[in-house]
């Protein structure tokens, strides 16, 4: 047995999220622990293996989920599996967001398309014991409300059930007939907040999205006064062996399966063209 | 460190009772100027006298392609049939090359230990061979002309014997199995060594000055010199192939004709290739070719150094003999170094 051999794990059922995004709930053969924000290695046999992070609760270990947008070769080999299909699974990897940091804090949660895959994992980890925090603010931008992931859960059952300490913004790029929300970019997400954050010195934000969306979110909340070391990147780059040997996902000093993938900006601000 | 003497005359008959240890492996010469790590069936091909081998030993290690587990629909995962625990004795190996092994051992222990890589480290032991710098040798300025551990015995050529360091408990086997062979060193030898070991300096053509350089990287992170490499490199990867401390690789499923079982392998890769930071959905972190040439000298030169505190690089000089393109890193260092350079 070594570091690169997967678990056998069952897709268990495959819940359709978008019109390109998928939920698999996983049964490995033997239970994983993991952290929000650590990722996992998938294997589809014969198509190869590339890295996810898990969408579920760290706390429900009978509910393994990764949420999965069909991008490329491995993606749309698992948009095509069926339930009861069997693929690989390594891990888990990396740093996981570090909750200790948020005890007490005013927490600003910013996602954006398939980011909020690891976001829900974070959100469901912080709402398991919520009153450890003091407010959470929950930021999502999808480019059309199809393309809204956890739907149900992010416009009604989440609103509902944290309604007294949790605000929601919710936002797309472009509306349709149906869409009486916001319309704008996630970034409108961030206007007025001091609504709802009193101190964005001590406030702590946790952004993921694709390279853009991080990229803008992260100006404006250092615009209105995030220090650098509070703002939490998940920096996805192609993981090959999780391990910290195989190179692809160096940057700068970093590893971003070793020391990432959630990194603070201010580790990563002095590395060149980390959005590109 | 106890310190020996093996007569040359006495080489063969030493590195005959070597096979005891492993399968012996040394350079043999290939072509004029041209020598490799070889399996050895006759001991007169084996050539101490070169200046460095095609590929450096890594290839023991990280062999360029292997299986790292195979799969099938019934078995599920199981481990590789390559025989990880054959015993091989390297002989032969230059000082700049125990220091790209050094180096590897850095990046394959950590968190996760590569099994394949150190079980392969444990059961080959290494006879280090001093050498004269040829002009594309630059060991000296990379600290790495001379190393302290990494090998069981290190052979310093004395031109009518060696004198032989034993470093570690199975390098004194080895003597021991053959102590006939061997004398002691007398005062004449010190001597010798000594003039020897003062002499080696004189033979340096080239030197790379590595003061400040990480931070004279950063400085110069915008540097037009990128550009004009990105135009002179062909990104064939060749540098990374040749180097003792190049490690990165691709990990790949490989199908049988059958369609349901195969292997998973991986093979040695270069950050000088146009996918090494492609994701799915076609985002390239370094599409063009001088920004995967600026990679790969700042991760030699500046983040290996912020990770592991020094350069992965040994100043062997493979670089710069195999490179088609003629790029000279020694020249690339020494232009963002110098002060009229813009």
């Amino acid at each position: 047995m070594s570091e690169y051999d997967p678990i056998k794990t069952n897709i268990s059922q495959v819940i359709t999220e978008t019109p390109n995004i998928k939920t698999f709930r996983l049964k490995p053969e033997r239970s994983l622990d993991f952290k929000a924000g650590q990722f996992i290695q998938l294997t589809v046999p014969g198509v190869g293996e590339g890295p996810f992070t898990p969408s579920s609760s760290p706390y429900e270990k009978e509910k393994l989920e990764v949420t999965i947008m069909r991008v490329g070769r491995i993606t749309s080999a698992l948009h095509d599996s069926k339930e009861g299909s069997v693929v690989g699974l390594r891990g888990p990897f990396g740093k996981e967001y570090p909750l200790d940091k948020f005890r007490g804090k005013e927490i600003l949660i910013v996602g954006g398309g398939v980011g909020m895959a690891p976001l829900r994992s974070l959100f469901l980890s912080l709402t398991y014991r919520l009153d450890d925090y003091k407010k959470i603010v929950f930021c999502c931008g999808s480019r059309t409300p199809k393309d809204i992931v956890f739907k149900e859960a992010v416009l009604n059952k989440w609103q509902t059930q944290f309604k007294d300490k949790i605000s929601f913004r919710i936002t797309v790029d472009e509306g349709d007939g149906t869409w009486k929300g916001q319309v704008g970019l996630v970034t409108t997400t961030l206007d007025n907040l001091d609504k709802e954050i009193s101190n964005f010195r001590e406030s702590l934000a946790v952004v993921c999205g694709p390279p853009v969306m991080m990229k803008f979110t992260t100006l404006k909340l250092l615009e209105v006064g995030y220090r650098d070391e509070n703002i939490h990147l998940s920096m996805e780059k192609n993981m090959s062996c999780g391990l910290g040997r195989c190179g692809h996902c160096q940057m700068g000093k970093y590893l971003v399966c070793r020391d990432g993938p959630v990194f603070t900006y201010e580790q990563m601000k002095n590395i060149p063209n980390i959005w590109d | 460190m106890q310190i020996v003497k093996l007569p040359k005359e006495n080489l063969d008959k030493f590195v005959g009772s070597l096979s005891k240890f492993g399968e012996i492996h040394a350079p043999i010469k290939k072509d004029e100027n041209t020598y490799l790590f070889s399996k050895i069936e006759d001991l007169s091909k084996i050539e101490l006298n070169y200046n460095r081998t095609i590929l450096p030993p890594k290839k023991y290690f990280l062999p360029p392609t292997e299986t790292i587990f195979r799969f099938s629909p019934e078995k599920g995962y199981e481990p590789p049939k390559d025989n990880l625990n054959r015993k091989y004795v390297l002989l032969g190996v230059h000082s700049c090359d125990i220091h790209g092994l050094k180096i590897l051992d850095l990046v394959f222990s950590g968190t996760y230990v590569d099994n394949y890589y150190f079980t392969r480290r444990k059961n080959t032991s290494i006879i280090g061979v001093s050498c004269i710098p040829d002009d594309m040798c630059f060991c000296r300025s990379m600290e790495t002309d001379f190393v302290e551990d990494g090998f069981d015995l290190f052979l310093s050529d004395m031109d009518d014997s060696y004198l032989v360091r034993i470093a570690t408990s199975l390098g004194d086997d080895m003597v021991r199995a053959s102590q006939s062979l061997f004398k002691e060193v007398d005062k004449e030898d010190i001597a010798e060594y000594k003039r020897k070991s003062n002499e080696m300096k004189n033979y340096f053509k080239i030197g790379l000055e590595l003061y400040n350089l990480p931070e004279i990287m950063d400085l110069e992170y915008e540097s037009k010199i990128w550009g004009e490499m990105g135009e002179k490199c062909l990104s064939c990867g060749t540098c990374s192939m040749v180097c003792p401390t190049c490690y990165c690789y691709d990990v790949f499923d490989e199908l049988n004709l059958d369609g349901k079982t195969g292997e998973r392998r991986r093979r040695w890769d270069s950050c000088l290739f146009k996918d090494h930071a492609l994701v799915a959905g076609g985002l390239n972190f370094r599409k063009e070719r001088s920004s995967r040439v600026k990679n790969r000298y700042f991760h030699k030169q500046r983040g290996f150094v912020a990770q592991y505190g020094r350069p992965s690089c040994v100043g062997c000089g493979r670089c710069i003999q195999s490179c088609p393109a003629k790029v000279d890193i020694v020249e690339v260092i020494t232009k963002i170094r110098s002060v009229d350079y813009e």
